[in-house]
């Protein structure tokens, strides 16, 4: 189970958050003018990588705020946690 | 040496000291006609049908580690094809009609069983959606028959239906020919099968790159044993298949999740089927060495650990004591985890990709054991005429631009 340090709350079990998936994926801001193939990368294409990875998670049993973290796919360690909206790190 | 009731008598007279290797352990050659990327069930069967069928056999399957020791080995091999499109039904459906003379098509005993798979019904919602599945399934010609808890309770005797449970039983949906077969075998007889046919099969030999050529085709892959030239390379590496494809610059519609079984201690046969109930999260079956093998959830979250979290397997054991009161004093003997690549609509990719030359079989996350016999076939047909199989052409990896998604939700996002 992972250790997660919640921007707002501090370190927290696992069992507390709910995992939200990649993060910095931005819904296309002009719908009309987007192509298939644009709405596809938004939609279902992923990084997935197997190193370094950014994704979401929400606080469900805390402040239930989203925020980004930063984790190592191989290792599961944790490198940091920062809230939505700042940029990518 | 053929398997056969002749050559066991005189094996066993001389001591079983003369049954050979199963498969050789070739050197790379510097170029083949074609390259299956994993020796999984998956890649291992792609190239027993290209050399059987296609008449292939200048062809290699590479391996980073030993052969059928990805998910293949890892799964709890649930075997069924009581899916609810259509297009997912022929797929698993042709999977399970090669499955009942895999053993006699390879000589090598997988130890299919269609003991029969029993889902079971928890709430209102489940019962509707199995209802569906039932009578979807009876469109397409596929068994899958409505039992009532009485009924599910006689199928399987240890299986507790008291009302007063929090989840109680309350019917559940039977495939009779559904069941089990033996993992390590299925690899084993597709890798000495191909073997015989003149496939090179390489382990210990990771693909580190994947080349193109000028046009922008591939033309060969980078390994940890030197490069190797093919004009034709097939990708089927589950967990790592966005990995892979990222090596030529493709971007998959893939997560990769961890996802564990356990095992317990070997006892006398107490489970006549295999049990699957997706709501409380508990799948279990007895394997023939008597081991009770169950198979927990996935992760939260993304990674390649190949370990899950002990709060998922705990997760799934409190719903296996509820069901089976009977093992509740029963010690676990192993644990284990694989990575499993999931895609959003639960079905798997099996086609071209945008590089010329490159084809990918993957996306097949909690349950693409039962698959191995139909994709390996569909697979072989596709890297053999350049052109898809009707039965696989619908899970192209253009179906994430067109929104032709197979939503399978049959296929939930745990081990089956
Ligand atoms: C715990 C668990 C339970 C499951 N239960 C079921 C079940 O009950 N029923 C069911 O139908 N399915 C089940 N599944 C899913 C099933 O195991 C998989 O869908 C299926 O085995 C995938 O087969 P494969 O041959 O594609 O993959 P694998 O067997 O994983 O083969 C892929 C191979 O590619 C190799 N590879 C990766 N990267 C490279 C590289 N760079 N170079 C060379 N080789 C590489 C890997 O080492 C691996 O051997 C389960 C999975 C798990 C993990
Ligand atoms: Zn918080």
């Amino acid at each position: 189970m992972l250790l997660i340090p919640c921007p707002y709350c501090g370190p927290r079990p696992e069992l507390e958050f709910r995992h939200a998936g990649e993060a910095h994926i931005a819904r296309p801001a002009n719908p009309d003018a987007t192509a298939a193939g644009a709405w596809s990368e938004y939609l279902y294409v992923r990084s997935n990588p197997k190193g370094r990875h950014i994704e979401r998670w929400r606080h469900a049993s805390g402040c239930n705020r989203f925020f980004n973290c930063v984790r190592d796919t191989v290792t599961d360690v944790i490198e940091a946690t920062y809230p939505a909206g700042e940029a990518r790190r | 040496m053929r398997h056969s009731i002749f050559n066991l008598v005189r094996q066993a007279f001389a001591g079983n000291q003369g049954w050979p290797r199963q498969w050789r352990s070739p050197a790379p050659k510097r170029a083949y006609d074609m390259i299956v990327v994993g020796a999984g069930g998956h890649g291992l069967a792609t190239a027993y049908y290209l050399a059987a069928e296609h008449g292939l056999r200048n062809i290699a399957v590479l391996e980073k580690g030993w052969l059928g020791g990805g998910n293949t080995g890892r799964n709890t091999t649930i075997i069924r094809s009581n899916y609810l499109w259509e297009e997912s039904q022929k797929l698993y459906e042709h999977a399970v009609q090669l499955w009942e003379d895999l053993s006699q098509t390879l000589n090598y005993n997988v130890m299919y069983s269609p003991r029969g798979v029993m889902m079971l019904a928890h709430t209102q919602h489940d019962v509707q959606s199995f209802q569906r599945h039932i009578h979807a399934n009876r469109l397409g010609g596929i068994d899958n028959e409505w039992l009532t808890a009485e009924q599910a309770q006689a199928f399987c005797p240890i299986l507790n239906i008291d009302p007063s449970l929090r989840y109680p039983v309350i019917g559940a949906a039977l495939q009779r020919r559904g069941g089990t077969a033996r993992h390590d075998a299925v690899a084993w007889g597709y890798a000495r099968a191909a073997d015989a046919l003149g496939v090179d099969i390489i382990e210990n030999c990771t693909v580190t790159g994947i080349d193109r050529d000028a046009s922008g085709a591939v033309s060969g892959v980078q390994t940890s044993r030197g490069a190797i030239r093919a004009a034709r390379v097939g990708v089927v590496a589950a967990g790592h298949s966005s990995v892979l494809m990222g090596m030529a610059g493709v971007r998959m519609p893939l997560e990769s999740y961890p996802l564990q079984a356990l095992v317990s201690e070997p006892v006398k046969p107490v489970m006549p089927c295999v049990v699957m109930s997706n709501t409380v999260h508990a799948y279990m079956s007895q394997s023939d060495k008597g081991e009770l093998v169950i198979g927990a959830g996935t992760d939260a979250y993304t990674s390649y650990s190949q370990t899950g979290g002990l709060h998922i397997a705990m997760h799934t054991l409190d719903a296996i004591c509820e069901l089976f009161p009977v093992v509740r004093r029963m010690r676990m003997l192993r644990n284990w985890g694989g990575i499993v690549d999931v895609t959003p609509d639960r079905s798997p990719i099996i086609g071209k990709t945008p590089v010329p030359g490159l084809f990918v079989n993957c996306g097949w996350g909690t349950g693409g054991f039962k698959a191995t016999p139909g994709s390996g076939h569909v697979f072989a047909h596709t890297l053999a005429t350049g052109e898809p199989h009707p039965i696989n052409a619908p899970f192209s990896l253009d179906r994430f631009r067109t929104g032709r998604l197979i939503d399978e939700a049959a296929a939930a996002a745990v081990a089956h």
